[in-house]
């Protein structure tokens, strides 16, 4: 799947990120885990449920702004897809008739 | 000479060998615990606490029935507040709703459901409990609880054919990961192994129709398959390497490299009540003892795929051939692969059939 762009990430029931000031970042999933640094930390912590898609690329570009932004939307747009399909993420999308949630 | 341990990632506790089934597979080793021996919480908490300052990120409360513990709600704060991610391995049977929300509230982070089938009367047969109706309701409790929830079904020849059911049961409970581990052969599986080990014609089917399932249910529901390793071509890399990235505890606080270790003669374990976790981690003598390739003997220790399966199975290798050292007998460059052949043909003879209801050994109950 492609995330839609105004659709608001959040972690999925299972998922977390531990504690700030641990000597490394993780994100802890259902039989797996994943060290964070970087790119994928700034994206993950973004993911709140609050923002979208969008505001999550516009935030990274500013953040990054020596890389290409094309580049940094589709670097973030792979890595989100990827973690729901790894069913780390949840997409709620603020139009209800495009939910997967409304059914 | 010893070889560099890694930091361990995950901590297997087992909590208790008390358990309320008797699965013709279970994975206890054949002697169990007994509960007089087993660790206090004040213990466990300090074993969390060191595990999680040796760099362990998630530790599985498992049994024996975890629940059997009346300190479980104890002992998932004490593991969630040392900073570790909690998964409770059950069988759902000493569950209720008020148990299930102080789990939640405790800090649990997962729990993981057993299924002994889809269908009650041979799932219950293989539990040689009534277990299956209770477990249904706990899929219902789960629904309105917000705790991240996998479907562990265990697969063998009895059940394999209602890969379909299960499916079903999992999509329409609120997992989001469904594993079809098929039986490991050792301990009790071993004694059951003529009728619990499935057919080639069997495993072909199942792996096409769970990969199909899998792509279907792809950002759904994760779904993962273990294969019987009897007919891969190479042995599995079992649990991630000898000493690599798993520690084990034993209800009585000793500290194994795998749930089967002990059947290997000689092994001397450490206890945690003695020795502290990293010591034994760095230590031990019995996590030195397969760790790295020293110990390795032909083809393994030349063959390139020695960093990626560590040559297999230890009690795997002592089980089928009776030398803890062998190459596992699984590999198909094994010298002695025929052990598995001669098992395999067996199965897969003309005169198999599935007995109706063969002479289980159960899975008794500790002192």
């Amino acid at each position: 799947m492609t995330p839609e762009l105004n659709s608001r990430p959040c972690l999925a029931v299972g998922c977390r990120l531990n504690e700030k000031g641990q000597p490394s970042r993780i994100l802890h999933m259902p039989e797996r885990a994943l060290r964070l640094a970087g790119p994928s930390l700034e994206i993950i912590e973004r993911c709140d449920g609050q923002r979208t898609v969008q505001e999550i690329i516009s935030e990274l570009q500013k953040l990054y702004s020596k890389a290409e932004p094309k580049k940094v939307e589709e670097d973030i747009l792979v890595y989100l897809a990827r973690l729901h399909d790894q069913r780390a993420l949840d997409f709620t999308s603020d139009s209800a008739d495009r939910s997967d949630e409304a059914q | 000479m010893t070889f560099a341990a890694q930091t361990p990632l995950a901590l297997i506790a087992e909590l208790t060998h008390r358990c309320p089934l008797h699965c013709v597979y279970c994975s206890n080793p054949m002697e169990l615990g007994r509960r007089a021996d087993e660790l206090t919480t004040e213990v466990w908490s300090r074993v969390f606490r060191e595990a999680a300052e040796a760099g362990v990120l998630q530790v599985d409360f498992t049994g024996g029935e975890p629940l059997a513990r009346p300190d479980i709600v104890g002992l998932v704060r004490a593991a969630r507040g040392s900073g570790l991610y909690v998964n409770l391995i059950t069988s759902g049977l000493p569950l209720d709703e008020t148990r299930l929300d102080e789990l939640v509230h405790a800090g649990l982070d997962h729990i993981q459901l057993s299924f002994q089938g889809a269908q009650e009367e041979s799932a219950n047969e293989i539990s040689g409990t009534r277990a299956h109706a209770q477990k249904l309701r706990v899929l219902d409790w789960l629904k309105t609880r917000r705790l991240a929830l996998t479907l562990n079904f265990v697969i063998h020849r009895r059940n394999i054919d209602q890969l379909d059911e299960m499916l079903a049961l999992g999509e329409s409970s609120c997992a989001s990961r469904i594993e079809f581990a098929n039986v490991q052969y050792y301990g009790w599986a071993f004694a059951n192994r003529e009728n619990l080990l499935p057919t080639r014609e069997q495993v072909d089917r199942s792996v096409e129709l769970l990969k199909r399932a899998a792509e279907r249910l792809r950002g759904k529901i994760h779904v993962e398959f273990v294969v019987p390793d009897y007919y891969a071509k190479y042995p599995k890399a079992c649990m991630g390497g000898w000493g690599q990235k798993l520690m084990l505890v034993a209800p009585n606080g000793d500290a194994l490299p795998c749930h089967a270790a002990r059947i290997i003669p000689g092994l001397v374990f450490d206890n945690l009540k003695n020795r502290s976790l990293r010591e034994i981690w760095e230590k031990s003598e019995a996590f030195q003892k397969f760790r790295g390739e020293e110990w390795m003997p032909e083809p393994c220790k030349s063959c390139d795929r020695r960093t990626r399966d560590f040559g297999g199975c230890r009690c795997q290798a002592f089980l089928l051939t009776g030398d803890a050292e062998a190459t596992d007998p699984v590999c198909y460059l094994a010298p002695q692969r025929s052990k598995v052949d001669a098992v395999l043909a067996a199965v897969n003879g003309p005169s198999v059939e599935a007995l109706v209801k063969p002479d289980w050994l159960y899975r008794s109950n500790p002192a």
